[in-house]
């Protein structure tokens, strides 16, 4: 009997080490951007060749200058501001454009519903790296270069498909009951998508808010190819490209707004992380 | 007593306005610019000017004996095989370990989908910090460890670089696939495991010949998402080298951003744009594949 609690015991000090050592290797970068934040530029910036420094901890008390200088003299503020104009914006139209088309494909259109369906979720693959020539084409043709609006415009073409699958396969997990209960009390068909599915759907909505507003968050490869002028910049595109100042990279600084955006972002993500799974996989993988 | 049927109650009216404004959008703004895209490819179009030229396959002879491109396109496929078979392996052993129910899970299982959350431009500059030339703690970890004498140019480096891209490809993505496997390993009937255990395979047995074999068609979209992502991905390769040392480390996007959007040059830039094609169409049809078993598995 001791035998096999010895090994039972062993077995669970192998899952334990297992466990830290992924999230090890996956939070790592999140740990380095923390230390990297707070330290003293003299606790910073001591070579890698020099033993005795030890670059996992604070070796001299935590400082908030970074942060200073990243709140107070650079233009992460504005590219805060720009990208949640564009997050409220882009929102805006993918749930006014998405949601009533899910409930379309799941409700209305018949047996062609699941194929049009398929055919507007495969164009979600289609790449950003794809399509960036023929958009900087588009974007300077109507104007939109440089400017936020190029960015409302265009993320849409990322979210919207994608969004319309999800709300279609949110309102068929929904019993139709209750929408057909409201029609027989006297609801016209208009009714009862007016006044009933709204109240019905409105996690598959809130699928939709989040993925959008994650999505725009983590967008690069469009702000950077519409956006050049650094007031104009997301906080993805400003953060990588324009915290560096002449040669001097600010990695304090750097880190701190890495550190400041991805842990919103990622919160926000976990929750409906198992959602957007059985989205991606067109329900081939039940979350 | 019957409501008089109105213009509200025809369901296909309904139906085609509901469905009208997403259609539109999709047609519009990547039905055409897809279709925009290939023609371009076989333009001589530029950037300054709103001329368009009929170019045949001029682009495409010009780059493929470029010598760039072809590194380019050599770079993508060894990326992309590589951190996505370290994406399979990290996966399933991930899943392995996040099946079982134990202390900080939650919190584990948060770390370990961070890498997946978070915008891949700010995790490509934490990563261009840790591959420092003059700070990098990789290097300060692995000499203090007496695993390292000389030093590592991690990003200056043809072959670490391509390394240290790998490397962060497969950190992004394993999170995304450990979570479908998951998801995967859920499904499978715990009966069957059972069985398993009653006629007396071990751990590794029943891993190998009950559950990888189960497993298979989940693990492979997790894959095919994998290869779809990093094949098309420009932001990690941006970031970390801009394509060097020495135009090196290009992967397709990054060289057709650079030949494209910097350099003006539409027709090359789409050229180079569309071998990313058959990466997708690939993954495409194997993902509508194996959700057409799994729906008729369901049945």
């Amino acid at each position: 009997m001791t035998r096999r609690r010895v090994r039972a015991a062993a077995r669970r000090a192998a899952l334990y080490a297992a466990g830290l050592a992924f999230a090890v290797f996956a939070g790592f970068p999140f740990y380095w951007m923390l230390v990297t934040a707070f330290k003293q530029n003299r606790d910073l910036y001591v070579g890698a060749t020099d033993l005795s420094h030890v670059p996992w901890i604070f070796n001299d008390p935590p400082t908030l200058d970074h942060m200073r200088l990243l709140l107070g003299q650079t233009d992460f503020p504005r590219w805060v501001a720009n990208t949640l104009l564009v997050v409220a914006a882009v929102v805006l139209i993918t749930v006014v454009v998405a949601v009533p088309a899910g409930y379309s494909l799941a409700r209305l259109a018949g047996r062609w519903g699941t194929r049009l369906g398929i055919g507007i979720f495969f164009t979600y693959f289609i790449p950003p790296t794809l399509l960036f020539v023929p958009f900087s084409r588009l974007v300077s043709l109507l104007g939109l270069q440089n400017s936020l609006g190029s960015l409302v415009l265009i993320y849409p073409t990322m979210t919207i498909p994608f969004c319309t699958w999800l709300v279609m396969g949110f309102v068929r997990s929904v019993p139709w009951e209750i929408e057909e209960q409201a029609m027989i009390d006297g609801y016209s068909r208009l009714g009862v998508i007016v006044r009933v599915a709204p109240r019905l759907i409105i996690p598959g909505i809130l699928t939709v808010v989040v993925f959008t507003f994650t999505l725009v968050m983590q967008e690069f490869v469009y702000s950077l190819t519409f956006i050049s002028s650094v007031d104009k910049m997301t906080v993805s595109l400003g953060v990588p490209v324009a915290l560096v100042r002449g040669d001097v990279y600010h990695w304090g600084a750097l880190m701190g707004a890495a550190l400041m955006t991805s842990i919103p972002i990622a919160i926000v993500y976990n929750q409906f992380v198992d959602r957007f799974i059985q989205g991606f996989t067109m329900g081939a993988v039940k979350g | 007593m019957m409501r008089r049927r109105t213009l509200g109650d025809r369901e296909d009216v309904l139906g085609a306005l509901m469905l009208g404004p997403s259609l539109a959008y999709v047609l519009l703004l990547v039905g055409v610019p897809f279709v925009l895209a290939i023609v371009l490819s076989f333009s001589n179009a530029t950037a300054g000017s709103l001329s368009f030229g009929w170019a045949g396959f001029r682009n495409y002879a010009a780059i493929l004996t470029d010598p760039i491109f072809r590194v380019a396109l050599r770079n993508t496929v060894i990326v992309t095989a590589a951190s996505q078979a370290l994406v399979l392996v990290l996966a399933t052993a991930a899943a392995q370990v996040f099946r079982a129910t134990f202390r900080g899970k939650r919190l584990a299982r948060f770390i370990l989908l961070l890498p997946w959350a978070v915008p891949v431009s700010l995790a490509a500059i934490a990563w261009t910090w840790i591959f420092d030339s003059t700070f990098s703690v990789i290097n300060w970890t692995l000499r203090a460890a007496g695993l390292l004498h000389g030093w590592l140019y991690w990003l200056g480096d043809p072959t670490l670089a391509l390394l240290a891209i790998i490397i962060v490809q497969a950190w992004r993505i394993f999170p995304f696939a450990t979570v479908i496997v998951l998801a995967g390993l859920s499904s499978i009937p715990p009966e069957l495991l059972e069985a398993a255990i009653v006629d007396g395979a071990g751990f590794w047995r029943r891993l190998f010949q009950v559950e990888l074999p189960l497993l298979a068609p989940v693990v492979s979209v997790a894959v095919l998402f994998g290869v779809a992502y990093t094949a098309t991905d420009l932001g990690v390769v941006y970031i970390l080298t801009g394509g060097g040392p020495a135009n090196a480390t290009h992967v397709l996007p990054t060289l057709a951003f650079q030949r494209g959007i910097l350099g003006a040059d539409l027709g090359q830039g789409a050229a180079i744009a569309v071998f990313l094609l058959p990466f997708l169409i690939a993954a495409a049809i194997a993902i509508l594949r194996l959700a057409r078993s799994a729906e008729v598995g369901a049945r």
